[in-house]
């Protein structure tokens, strides 16, 4: 498996985390003047990107991320972008918790599916930064550190060939494997179906410098063309218009990354069903796992990274991914055992 | 990891690579008959060290590729485990992705094993006690995830969606075609009919005929049959009897294999 996976994996679900929170901070928020003491206000809700965003791309965090190493478990992940969601004011309950890490895992996994070429994986993490600018373009130290990524991302990334981004996208594909939570916005799209797949168009563009199928061209031994013959299929593409840039700026070309989230668009999971094959996730949870020791010490060095401001003598506000507090107690009684992400507690100061 | 079986004259072995290296096992899966490890490299590249693309070959050899490019060649006796490693080509500076051995016959002057790797890059070799190589045809950046050889006829399968017919015996291209608008994940043929099966990411299945135009012996294709997994990027395909009348296919998130066949 690719040892270079994990920025690509950290920096997408962290992308689609930034997109989920700045939404229901948006869509929680109350005009500044208008704003009892316990409410959001806009100014409330940059703070709180701002923050995540410098903790995200903290120069020491990162260097431990870049380094060749394979993926750890889900419930390692999981446990830094708790550490992540709580680095500033904001205040999130298990099961909002729970509810965004599934909702950044589903949007990446379909975005890692639908790829066309495995190279675009990389123009998707470039989406990403580009909307995490937008988020920060007033704070001028921590474009500097987001571009700082960029450029190490276009120094990791751009040489590698395609095979070695097959070998990064099979890495990715293995890790979300069997994950299957219904999402509404994707309901609704049309873009999974009822049975948590998802839609796999045959129809549009064909990746970059791939031909439209249906030619066949036949060469003699002296190599030139001597028959030409056509066949056709259920599938209805189109030759594209142009690649997406790698550059620093430019047109990514890709919609895989963007932001398909707006405030008018309440986004829900669904638990129930969601796991057909429940023998196979209870044995996750029982098989003690061997990297279990390694795991820690990855999240150890990881977390040690991150400089988390926690200004103290000030109460965190409280963001709920559900639209009521009653839905949210309800979503963490039923959770099913199997969906559960167990996250560890680690104490990692310096 | 790969799993395949290696159908020799004498035994059959179940061949198994992984990061860690080449296992080989009775064919009923019961005993581990050899063990071969990956010697790693001092600097750590973009990947681990894995071993990738398993064949059978000239009657006695079972040939593994591995992510530095060498091909292992393996000295396999009748019986016992005195499997030996006896040779290792070095012609491939990519990760290799497939090896195929000749299925029918190969033509005087062709080679009876085709190597591939990542930059598209296909070694065709005359297998024996040394092996030589016949010729190299050089990739052109578009990695080659699958490769087959029939009658002196090396059908590669590419990321790009193409699949490219060459000619094993001079390296000539003899056909291209536009087959997958994905990778191609999967090749394989029917040995008694030149049926070519591949299967792409693309959610397709497509069936082929390879043939030779009897007047002027060049390479001829022609497409037989389309199928859409729905939904399903397609990982794996294979024909289930040597005629090619069905075959069965995988794919990523499935937990089911589907077989196809006549109506």
């Amino acid at each position: 498996m690719s040892m270079r996976t994990l920025p690509l994996l950290f920096l997408n679900l962290g992308g689609e985390m930034l997109y989920i929170l700045d939404q229901r901070l948006r869509a929680q928020s109350i005009p500044g003047e208008k704003a009892r003491k316990d409410e959001w206000t806009d100014v409330d809700r940059k703070r709180v990107m701002n923050d995540i965003i410098s903790t995200m791309f903290n120069q020491k965090f990162l260097e431990e991320l870049f380094k060749p190493q394979e993926l750890y478990s889900k419930k390692a992940l999981r446990t830094v972008y708790d550490r992540l969601a709580h680095a500033s004011i904001m205040r999130l309950n298990q099961a909002s918790m729970d509810k965004l890490y599934d909702l950044m895992t589903m949007a990446f996994k379909y975005q890692v599916l639908l790829c066309p070429r495995p190279r675009d994986i990389l123009l998707v993490t470039f989406n990403h930064l580009d909307a995490i600018k937008d988020f920060i373009y007033e704070s001028p130290g921590i474009l500097n550190q987001v571009d700082e990524t960029f450029r190490r991302l276009m120094e990791t990334y751009n040489c590698l060939s395609d095979g070695e981004f097959q070998l990064i996208r099979q890495t990715l594909l293995i890790f979300f494997q069997d994950m299957h939570i219904r999402v509404s916005i994707f309901l609704k799209d049309k873009v999974q179906n009822s049975n948590g797949r998802f839609v796999l168009p045959i129809s549009g563009p064909v990746p970059w410098g791939t031909e439209v199928p249906g030619l066949i061209r036949m060469f003699n031994h002296k190599g030139v063309e001597v028959k030409r013959t056509e066949f056709t299929t259920a599938g209805n593409y189109v030759t594209p218009q142009r690649e997406g840039s790698f550059e620093l700026y430019g047109d990514r070309v890709l919609k895989l990354g963007t932001n398909m989230y707006s405030v008018s668009r309440p986004v829900e999971t669904h638990m129930a069903g969601s796991s057909k094959n429940l023998a196979s996730h209870a044995k996750e949870n029982i098989i003690p796992n061997p990297l279990a020791k390694e795991e820690l010490n990855f999240l150890a060095r990881l977390l040690g990274g991150l400089d988390t401001h926690r200004p103290s003598g000030e109460t965190g506000f409280r963001l709920n991914l559900f639209t009521t507090d009653e839905e949210e107690e309800h979503a963490a009684q039923t959770r099913p055992e199997e969906l559960s992400y167990k996250v560890i507690n680690i104490e990692a100061t310096q | 990891s790969q799993a395949a079986w290696c159908e020799l004259p004498a035994r059959v072995l179940l061949v198994l690579t992984s990061q860690r290296g080449v296992q080989m096992y009775e064919a009923d899966g019961s005993t581990l008959v050899f063990w071969h490890a990956l010697d790693v490299p001092e600097h750590v590249g973009a990947y681990c060290m894995f071993a990738r693309g398993i064949a059978a070959a000239g009657g006695r050899f079972i040939c593994v590729g591995t992510s530095s490019g060498a091909v292992l060649v393996f000295d396999v006796p009748p019986k016992g485990t005195n499997v030996i490693l006896s040779e290792v080509l070095e012609q491939h500076r990519d990760p290799i992705t497939d090896i195929a051995a000749e299925q029918g016959q190969a033509p005087d002057g062709a080679g009876d094993l085709v190597t591939a790797d990542d930059f598209g890059t296909l070694c065709l070799w005359k297998t024996g006690e040394e092996f030589t190589l016949l010729e190299k045809i050089p990739g052109s950046g578009y990695t080659c995830s699958s490769v087959t050889l029939w009658n002196g006829i090396v059908a590669a399968g590419y990321g790009n969606g193409q699949i490219q017919l060459w000619e094993a015996g001079t390296g000539q291209l003899c056909a291209q075609v536009s087959a997958h608008a994905r990778w191609i994940y999967a090749l394989d043929l029917a040995p008694l009919t030149g049926k070519l099966l591949s299967g792409a990411e693309d959610s397709f299945v497509h069936v082929w005929k390879l043939s030779r135009n009897p007047d002027t012996d060049d390479v001829e294709i022609q497409h037989c049959h389309a199928e859409c997994v729905t939904d399903t990027q397609v990982c794996g395909a294979r024909f289930c009897d040597p005629a090619g009348d069905t075959f069965a296919v995988t794919g990523y998130d499935l937990s089911e294999i589907l077989c196809y066949g006549p109506a």
